[in-house]
């Protein structure tokens, strides 16, 4: 489980797993877990399309997870972009579809993009992934206070210059930006999970925004550290264990919140 | 300081000069006029629709004019200088934020970046406290804010508005949704602030009588246009038909302020009332 093959998968998924967490935590306090679901699997599409012309499928990818995020920003109103949202994610998927019937052969490297293939993860992988990451955490550090200002309330970042409309599109960019590293490691249905679960969990956790990112993180990491130990075991699909796992946890958070509440009022 | 008591008379912090302004092609505001001096309390009341928010919006230039002109002494000076708190924001109670938290963000959440300096981070968490304690909100500081009563949450709003060192705060209807003792509790605490803060306060609301008491200045708006002044000088029957179009008279009972629309003509709506509750012809302001 910790040969030297393995140990890359096990980096590349802690990695990714960070920046889920705190990514998460931005796409589940404002309110964009819809967002965080379309844009990596509208992004699959890209894939397929530079599959199709013999592109890098990770340069596919990029392109239309920022194409989406900024279609989806473009023609959302008022931080309010669940239709935008909706129909950026079924023409992305649309397209894919076309691009995959054009496809002569079966492609797994595009299946595995659905479903990732954190099991197969090469030292040259690495480097691209760990560099994406930093960068994002990056743009995450930067617009941290202008972010969650914005998500108590637009106004209150508007009347101090700080234009939602800017800070939404970043945040949007941020989101295509760690698509784009961790699809192709954990693939789109477990980076959607790993940015919705822990970070749903984490918030309940704790009433400091530092520590439930930091939480948000922890979990995230025990996430896809049980998964990969659990799915190397048993053979089963990592993807069943991380979103079973995502969904446990977030279970215990709420509970675990509900519980800090009551004490904390004893008498409502 | 000094220099602007020299001169006798102070500037005044914001001054309105014949302001209109249109949403959608439609006229909100129509020549709107008045001045409001440093440390004073202005009440903006005004029916639903009567253009509060658009007003309040154009003063933080967050509105285009049509015509007119706003001045803001801050803006002079170069620096920012407006509070504001908007109207109904009901805070998420899944957020993990703590009332000082949201307090923290009025004095920096413009800034990029996190901040790391531990000296800068101890004259951050003084301001942060010096602010709670103005709003008397030390006692809920450290609770997730989205838990608060309303009363509560708005005392939490005001310090985040305060802690800028604002020499105007505006407060869009800030004592909508909130019991009548949370009511008096937000105005006792504005009417302090204004004074020992020296900022000029200015509010809407749709309803003047819990505001009585405290307001220097009240600025009355209906059909986007406005009268100021004193509440004796605006809250009279001529200045009020004048502005309506229409016969109203003022009734004084009780301590309490009555605006009511006159016999026989089209019955007005004041502010504070619904049309629902319009009954033979004639409608008062609780």
């Amino acid at each position: 489980m910790f040969s030297s093959f393995m140990v890359n998968t096990w980096v590349a998924a802690s990695i990714v797993a960070v920046v889920g967490g705190v990514v998460g935590f931005f796409v589940v306090l404002r309110g964009s877990a819809f967002v965080a679901h379309a844009i990596p699997h509208g992004a699959f599409s890209g894939a397929a399309g530079a599959a199709l012309l013999g592109l890098n499928t990770v340069f596919g990818l990029g392109v239309f997870a920022l194409a989406g995020a900024l279609g989806i920003s473009a023609l959302g109103r008022k931080g309010r972009h669940d239709v935008a949202t909706a129909l950026g994610l079924v023409v992305m998927l649309g397209t894919g579809a076309l691009f995959l019937s054009w496809s002569a052969e079966y492609a797994p490297q595009i299946y595995a993009l659905l479903f990732g293939e954190v099991l197969g993860v090469s030292r040259a992988e690495l480097w691209p992934i760990a560099g994406l990451a930093i960068v994002c955490l990056a743009a995450v550090a930067l617009l941290y206070r202008p972010l969650v200002l914005s998500s108590i309330a637009p106004e209150l970042g508007e009347v101090r210059g700080v234009s939602e409309r800017v800070i939404d599109t970043a945040f949007l960019l941020v989101v295509a930006l760690a698509t784009a590293m961790t699809v192709p490691v954990v693939g789109a249905l477990l980076m959607f999970s790993l940015m919705i679960a822990p970070a749903g969990a984490a918030r309940a956790l704790s009433d400091r925004p530092g520590v439930a990112i930091a939480c948000s993180i922890a979990l995230a990491l025990v996430t896809v550290w049980v998964g990969i130990a659990l799915s190397y075991a048993i053979n089963w699909p990592l993807g069943f264990f991380v979103g079973t796992l995502g969904a446990a946890f977030y279970g215990l958070g709420r509970l675990i919140g509900a519980r800090r509440r009551r004490i904390a009022s004893p008498v409502a | 300081m000094s220099a602007r008591v020299l001169e006798g008379r102070e500037a005044p912090v914001l001054s309105l000069r014949d302001v209109s302004a249109d949403l959608a092609g439609r006229r909100v505001l129509d020549g709107v006029t008045f001045a409001v001096q440093p440390g004073e309390f202005t009440a903006l009341i005004g029916t639903n629709g009567a253009g509060k928010t658009t007003l309040l919006r154009v003063i933080l230039g967050l509105q285009p004019t049509s015509s007119g002109t706003v001045e803001l002494a801050g803006a002079r000076r170069g620096r920012r200088s407006v509070g504001y708190v908007p109207q109904k924001v009901l805070l998420d109670p899944d957020m993990p934020l703590r009332a000082r938290d949201v307090v923290a963000l009025g004095m920096d959440g413009h800034r990029l970046g996190i901040p790391v300096s531990p000296r800068a981070g101890r004259v951050r968490r003084a301001r942060v406290e010096a602010a709670l304690a103005s709003v008397d909100a030390l006692d809920f500081a450290d609770a997730r804010v989205g838990t608060l009563s309303g009363g509560e949450q708005q005392r939490v709003l005001i310090a985040h508005a305060l802690i800028g060192e604002p020499e105007l705060l505006l407060l869009d209807e800030p004592l909508a949704n909130l019991d009548l003792r949370s009511q008096h509790e937000v105005v006792a605490l504005l009417a302090r602030v204004a004074e020992q803060h020296r900022v000029a306060v200015v509010m809407s609301a749709h309803d003047m009588n819990p505001l009585l008491p405290v307001m220097q200045r009240i600025v009355y708006l209906a059909g986007g246009r406005a009268v100021s002044g004193s509440t004796e000088e605006v809250v009279r029957s001529e200045v009020l038909s004048a502005l309506y179009g229409h016969h109203v008279d003022v009734l004084r009972v009780h301590g309490r302020i009555l605006v009511v629309a006159g016999e026989g003509d089209e019955p007005v709506r004041p502010p504070g009332e619904e049309p629902g509750s319009v009954e033979s012809g004639i409608v008062s302001v609780p």
